[in-house]
C-alpha cells in the first residue's frame, strides 16, 4: 500500500472515531480503552515481525496500570505518569528481554506466559501492597497542570490516546521499514544467516521486546487512567491472548490494523455481552475463528485487498 | 529444638504425600498436551477445556448411575466411559473439522485457533452444566480413608488421594511408554515426532497419525478431569486455571516428551505442597519459578532435545 | 430464560457511521427525565461467568421474577421496570464501560452494582461523576463508605463487619472455652479482609487466643488437600472460614472426608449459599452465616407469607431454593421499589429525577420478607443477622441452623463516621452480655 493512502486512511479513521465519540458520549470510554489496547498490540506486532507470539504481554500493559495506580498519588499529573510507565514497562522489558530473546517460538510463548504469571501472582498475594483482587482507585491526575472536570478529563484521555496511537503507530511503520526492522523480519525466516552477516538476532529481538514493552507500558497508563481502577486481572494469562487476539483480527500487516482490531473487538464484545450476556465469550471465539480461516490477513488485510483491487482497476 | 525439627521432618513427609496425589493429576492432564504438541506442533489451548468437560462428564455419569441405584464401584466406570466418551467424540471433531484446515499456517495462528476453540467450549461448558457448583464423589468415599501416622497422632488421608491417583499415573506412564516402543502405531508417532518430513516421505500417512494422536491427548485430557472430579468441585473456569499449569509442566519437561511430563509434574507438585508448608505466600508462584529456573539451565526444557536451527 | 438486552438502534448508527454528523444520534444526556418514561430501565452488574456464577446468576434470575411480578402488578408507579443485565467477570474496563453505555446511552435509571468489592469500589465513583442512583447490592467490603462520601450510592445489605462479627460473637457465647484457632481464607480482599475483621475482635473480646495456621490458598484451586492436612496435624479447638461458593463445597468436602470435622469447630460465616449442593455431606454442630438474616428457616419472619411466596415461586421456576444473592437481589428490588414510591409521593405524583430518587433513598425503611431495613445516613443498609449450628431437619434436604442468635444490626455494624478495625479495637467483653439469646430449636 502506498504511504499516502494510509496516512489518509489513518486521518479518515481518527476523524471518524472523534465524531463516534461526539455523537455518543459512552463510546468515548470503549474508543479511549480500544486506542490503548491497539498501542499495546503495535508492539505484539513488532515481534510478530519476527515470527514470535508474546503469550504473556499483559505483564507490561499491567505494570504500566500499576505504576500509574502506585505513583499518581504522589505524581497527579498524566504527563508524567506516562512517561514513568513507559520507563518502568521499558525496564521491566529489557530486564525480562535479557531472558526470554534466547527463546523461540512455543517456548519464547510460554516463557512470557509465565512471567506474566508470576506478575498476576504477586498481584494477587502481596495484599498489603497491592489490595489484592480489590484493585487500587485511582483519582483523576492533572492533564498538563490542568484540574479538569470529570466530563473533560474523559475528552483529554481521549484526545491523549489519540495523538499517542498515532505517533506510536508512525514510528511502528518507520521501524519496520529501517534495518532494524528488515532483520527482525531476517529473524523469522532465516536467523542463522542473519548472524553470518554479523548481526545479532538476540540484540535485534530484544531492541524490539524493549519498545514493546514500551508500548504496552503506555497502553497500561492509558488504561489505569481511564477506568480509573485497576486490578490484577489485568495481567492474567486470558489479556494476553485477547491482546495477540486483537493483532490478529487486525492484521499484522500494517500499523492500523491494531487499532481496526482493538475497535472491532471491543464494540464486538459490547454488542456480544448486550445481546447475549451468557455467551458473549463463545461468540468472540466464533469471531476470531471466522477471521483466521475466511481472513487470515485480519481486517486490515480485507481492506487494503479492497483499496489494491480498486487501484489496479483505476490503473 | 529438636523436636521443632523433628515436627518439620514430619510435617515434610505429610507434604510429600499431598504432594504425590496432586503431581499425579497434573501428569495426567500435562502428558496429554505434551503429546499432541509433540506430534502436531499445536499447544492446544483448549486442552484446559477437554479437562473440564472430561471432569463434567464424569460426574453427572456418576450421579446418573447413583440415581439408577448402580453400586458405587460403578462410579469408577464413569470415570473411565466419561474419558472415552470425550475423547472419541470431541477429539476427531475438533481434530478433524478444524485443526485440520490450518496445519500450513503460522504458529500463532494455530495457537489462536485453539484460544477461540477455548473460548467457545469455556460458554459450552456453562450452557451444558450450568453454573452451580457439581460434584460426585462416589469413587472417593467407596475407599474411605488410611490412617497415616504423625508423631503420636494420626493423620486420616483418602485413599483414593493416596493410592488411586498415583496409581493411575503411574500405569498411564508405563502404558504410554510401552505403546509408544513396543507397538507399531505408536512407533509411528514416535516417528513423525522427531522427525516429521523424514516420517511422512517414508509413507507414512500423517493425517491418520495425527487424527490418532490428538483423540488420544484428548482422551488423557478427560481421564485428568474424571481423576479430578471426585476429588474437588466443577465451576465454570476450571479449565482456564488447569491449562496455564500444564503448560508450565510441559514447557519445564520438554517438548514432547513423556516420561519427562512425570518428573516435572511431580516437582512442580511437591514443590507446590512443600511451598504450603514452608513458605504459603509463594504457593501459586512456584511451578512458574521451577519453570524459568529449568529453562535458565536448560533452555530446551529438562528432557528436550536441541532442534537443529534452519540455515 | 434471559432477556436479551438488544442496543437501541441509534446507538448502533452511533457506531457503523461514527463518521456521520452526530446530533441525530444521540438524545441528550438523560438529565432531563422529569417525565413519567415509558420504561424504568435497571442496569444490573453481575457475574454471569466464571466462579462467582453462582452468585450472580440465582440473582439474575430472581431480577427476571421479581421484575416480571412487579410487571403484572402494573408496574413501578405505572411505568413497566426492564433489566439489562452486565457480566462482571471480563474484568474492570468491561465493567466499567458497560456501567456508562447503560447510564449515557440506555438511559438507565437506577444501577445494581456487583457482586465483586472490586467491581462496587470501581463503579461507585462513577456514580457521583454520572450523578447515578446506584444500589450496592450484594458486595460486602467496608472500604466503601468508610472511606468516602457516596451521594449516590446505597448498600441495601449488611457488609463484611456485622458479618464476621456475628458469627464471632456467637462462638464466644456458645464456645466460650476455645484456645487455639486456625484460619482458612480465599486470598483475595474478601478473605484477607474478613480475616482482619475477625482477628481485631477476637483480640478485643477474648484476648490470648493462639493462632495456629494462617492459609490464604488461591481463591479457586481446585484442591486444598494440603491445608487439610495441616490443620489436621495442627488440631486448633476452632476453625475459622470465610470460604464461598465452590471453593467452599470442596473444602467441606475434602474436610468431611478426611475428618477433620471431627477434630474441630468450624464457624462458616458464609456457609448458606453451598448447603443445598452439601446436602448430607455438610456435618452437623458447625456454626454456619448467611450474610444477613434471610434463612429459610427463619424463626420469626415479619412477613411469613411473603417469605414463603418467595421462597415457593423461586422454586417451582428454578427448581431449586433460592441462596443468599437471591435475597439480597430482593432487597435491593424491595428498596427501588419503596424509594420511587416515597419520591414519588413527595413530589405530589411527579415523576423524580436523580436527585429526587437518591434523596428518597436516604433514611429510606423498606420491607424485605424477613425484617425491614433501614438506610443510615452514609448509605448503609442496617442489616440483622442471624448465626446458628448446623443441622438437618425433615423440612429440607440440607443443613439449616438451629439455636439461632438474631444479631440486632446496630449491635454489630461500626457506628457512622468509624473506620470497622478501629472501632472493632474499643470493643469490651461485656459486649457479650447484650448478645440475645440463642432461639431454641
Amino acid at each position: 500500500m502506498r504511504r499516502g493512502t494510509e496516512a489518509t486512511l489513518a486521518l479518515l479513521a481518527a476523524a471518524g472515531l472523534l465524531a463516534a465519540a461526539w455523537a455518543a458520549p459512552w463510546l468515548k470510554f470503549v474508543l479511549t480503552i480500544a486506542l490503548a489496547k491497539g498501542i499495546a498490540v503495535l508492539g505484539i506486532l513488532l515481534l510478530l515481525r519476527a515470527g514470535q507470539v508474546s503469550f504473556g504481554h499483559a505483564l507490561f500493559l499491567a505494570s504500566g496500570a500499576y505504576a500509574v495506580a502506585f505513583l499518581a498519588p504522589a505524581a497527579p499529573e498524566a504527563l508524567l505518569l506516562l512517561p514513568a510507565a513507559a520507563l518502568l514497562a521499558g525496564l521491566l522489558g529489557l530486564v525480562v528481554g535479557l531472558f526470554v530473546v534466547r527463546y523461540r517460538d512455543i517456548f519464547f510463548g510460554m516463557l512470557n506466559l509465565a512471567i506474566s504469571m508470576v506478575l498476576y501472582s504477586l498481584l494477587e498475594k502481596l495484599y498489603e501492597l497491592t489490595r489484592g483482587t480489590d484493585g487500587i482507585r485511582v483519582e483523576p491526575p492533572r492533564v498538563a497542570g490542568f484540574a479538569l472536570t470529570l466530563e473533560t478529563y474523559v475528552w483529554a484521555m481521549l484526545v491523549l490516546a489519540l495523538v499517542l496511537a498515532v505517533g506510536f503507530g508512525a514510528f511502528v511503520r518507520a521501524y519496520l521499514g529501517s534495518p532494524m526492522g528488515q532483520a527482525l523480519a531476517g529473524i523469522k525466516t532465516r536467523e542463522t544467516r542473519l548472524e553470518f552477516m554479523g548481526v545479532s538476532a538476540r540484540r535485534v529481538l530484544l531492541a524490539a521486546y524493549v519498545l514493546s514493552a514500551v508500548m504496552g507500558g503506555v497502553a497500561g497508563a492509558i488504561v489505569g487512567m481511564t477506568t480509573r481502577h485497576v486490578t490484577p486481572l489485568l495481567a492474567y494469562w486470558t489479556s494476553s491472548g485477547e491482546l495477540v487476539f486483537i493483532a490478529i483480527l487486525g492484521g499484522a500487516g500494517g500499523a492500523l490494523g491494531p487499532f481496526l482490531g482493538a475497535a472491532a473487538y471491543e464494540l464486538v464484545r459490547v454488542y456480544a455481552a448486550a445481546s447475549f450476556a451468557d455467551a458473549w465469550q463463545a461468540i468472540l471465539g466464533t469471531v476470531l475463528l471466522l477471521v483466521i480461516l475466511f481472513a487470515p490477513g485480519g481486517l486490515w488485510g480485507v481492506i487494503s485487498g479492497l483499496l489494491g483491487r480498486r487501484a489496479g482497476r483505476a490503473a | 529444638m529438636a523436636g521443632w525439627l523433628e515436627q518439620n521432618t514430619l510435617l515434610l513427609g505429610l507434604a510429600l504425600l499431598d504432594g504425590l496425589a496432586y503431581a499425579a493429576l497434573v501428569f495426567m492432564v500435562a502428558v496429554g498436551l505434551n503429546l499432541v504438541f509433540g506430534v502436531l506442533r499445536i499447544i492446544n489451548i483448549a486442552h484446559g477445556s477437554l479437562f473440564a468437560i472430561g471432569a463434567y462428564t464424569a460426574a453427572s455419569l456418576g450421579l446418573f448411575f447413583a440415581a439408577r441405584g448402580l453400586p458405587p464401584w460403578a462410579g469408577y466406570v464413569a470415570l473411565v466411559l466419561a474419558a472415552a466418551l470425550v475423547g472419541g467424540i470431541l477429539g476427531p471433531v475438533i481434530e478433524a473439522g478444524l485443526l485440520r484446515r490450518i496445519y500450513g499456517h503460522e504458529q500463532v495462528l494455530q495457537l489462536l485457533v485453539t484460544f477461540a476453540l477455548f473460548m467457545i467450549l469455556e460458554d459450552a461448558q456453562k450452557l451444558i452444566w450450568g453454573v452451580q457448583p457439581v460434584s460426585s464423589d462416589a469413587p472417593l468415599r467407596l475407599l474411605g480413608t488410611v490412617d497415616v501416622p504423625f508423631g503420636e497422632d494420626v493423620v486420616p488421608f483418602t485413599a483414593y488421594q493416596l493410592f488411586v491417583l498415583p496409581g493411575v499415573a503411574l500405569a498411564t506412564l508405563a502404558g504410554l511408554a510401552w505403546f509408544l516402543r513396543r507397538t507399531l502405531t505408536g512407533r509411528v508417532i514416535v516417528a513423525v515426532t522427531t522427525d516429521r518430513e523424514a516420517a511422512t516421505a517414508m509413507g507414512i500417512d500423517a493425517r491418520r497419525v495425527f487424527l490418532l494422536t490428538f483423540t488420544f491427548g484428548a482422551g488423557l485430557a478427560a481421564l485428568g478431569g474424571a481423576l479430578a472430579s471426585p476429588t474437588t468441585t466443577l465451576v465454570p473456569g476450571i479449565g482456564a486455571a488447569t491449562i496455564v499449569l500444564s503448560f508450565a509442566v510441559v514447557a519445564t519437561a520438554g517438548l514432547g516428551q513423556i516420561e519427562g511430563a512425570a518428573i516435572s509434574a511431580l516437582l512442580i507438585g511437591i514443590g507446590r505442597s512443600a511451598a504450603v508448608y514452608l513458605a504459603p505466600e509463594f504457593e501459586v508462584v512456584v511451578p512458574y519459578l521451577i519453570m524459568v529456573a529449568v529453562l535458565l539451565v536448560r533452555p530446551q526444557g529438562l528432557f528436550g532435545v536441541v532442534e537443529t536451527r534452519r540455515v | 430464560m434471559s432477556t436479551p438486552t438488544p442496543l437501541t438502534r441509534r446507538s448502533a448508527l452511533a457506531v457503523a457511521a461514527g463518521a456521520v454528523s452526530g446530533s441525530l444520534l444521540w438524545p441528550g444526556s438523560g438529565r432531563a427525565q422529569a417525565q413519567k418514561p415509558a420504561e424504568l430501565k435497571v442496569g444490573i452488574t453481575t457475574f454471569l461467568s466464571g466462579p462467582a456464577s453462582v452468585f450472580g446468576v440465582p440473582a439474575k434470575q430472581t431480577a427476571e421474577m421479581l421484575f416480571d411480578e412487579i410487571n403484572q402488578a402494573g408496574g413501578i408507579g405505572g411505568v413497566p421496570v426492564r433489566a439489562l443485565f452486565v457480566d462482571e467477570a471480563p474484568g474492570t474496563d468491561h465493567l466499567v464501560g458497560e456501567f456508562r453505555r447503560l447510564v449515557q446511552n440506555e438511559g438507565v435509571q437506577v444501577m445494581f452494582a456487583s457482586i465483586s468489592s472490586g467491581s462496587c469500589l470501581a463503579c461507585t465513583p462513577l456514580s457521583d461523576e454520572l450523578r447515578k442512583t446506584t444500589i450496592l447490592w450484594d458486595c460486602g467490603t467496608q472500604r466503601i463508605f468508610e472511606e468516602g462520601r457516596h451521594p449516590f450510592a446505597f448498600r441495601t445489605q449488611g457488609y463484611a463487619t456485622p458479618e464476621v462479627l456475628a458469627p464471632l460473637l456467637y462462638l464466644l457465647k456458645t464456645k466460650p472455652d476455645f484456645r487455639t484457632l486456625a484460619v482458612i481464607n480465599q486470598d483475595y480482599a474478601w478473605g484477607r479482609d474478613s480475616w482482619e475483621i475477625w482477628k481485631t475482635a477476637m483480640d478485643a473480646l477474648k484476648p490470648g487466643v493462639r493462632v495456629v495456621a494462617e492459609l490464604f490458598p488461591r481463591l479457586g484451586a481446585p484442591d486444598f488437600s494440603t491445608e487439610i492436612t495441616r490443620l489436621l496435624a495442627a488440631r486448633p479447638d476452632v476453625i475459622f472460614s470465610t470460604f464461598w461458593g465452590g471453593d467452599l463445597v470442596t473444602l467441606v468436602r475434602q474436610a468431611a472426608e478426611r475428618r477433620l470435622f471431627e477434630r474441630s469447630t468450624f464457624v462458616l460465616p458464609v456457609a448458606e449459599a453451598s448447603m443445598q449442593i452439601l446436602g448430607r455431606t455438610m456435618p452437623a454442630g458447625h456454626i454456619i452465616g448467611t450474610r444477613g438474616d434471610h434463612w429459610n428457616n427463619h424463626p420469626r419472619p415479619k412477613d411469613p407469607a411473603r417469605l414463603a411466596r418467595f421462597v415457593e415461586n423461586y422454586r417451582r421456576r428454578f427448581n431449586e431454593y433460592p441462596i443468599y444473592p437471591c435475597h439480597h437481589m430482593y432487597q435491593a428490588i424491595s428498596a427501588m421499589q419503596a424509594a420511587y414510591a416515597k419520591a414519588i409521593a413527595a413530589k405530589g405524583g411527579g415523576w423524580p429525577n436523580d436527585q429526587e430518587l437518591a434523596a428518597a433513598f436516604r433514611g429510606l425503611e423498606f420491607p424485605t420478607p424477613t425484617s425491614t431495613i433501614t438506610l443510615r445516613e452514609d448509605g448503609q443498609g442496617l442489616e440483622d443477622q442471624i448465626v446458628g449450628v448446623s443441622t438437618f431437619t425433615e423440612r429440607f434436604p440440607f443443613a439449616v441452623p438451629k439455636d439461632m442468635i438474631v444479631f440486632p444490626a446496630a449491635m454489630v455494624s461500626t457506628p457512622v463516621g468509624q473506620k470497622s478495625v478501629d472501632w472493632l479495637k474499643t470493643l469490651k467483653p461485656d459486649l457479650l452480655a447484650q448478645v440475645p439469646a440463642p432461639i431454641a430449636g
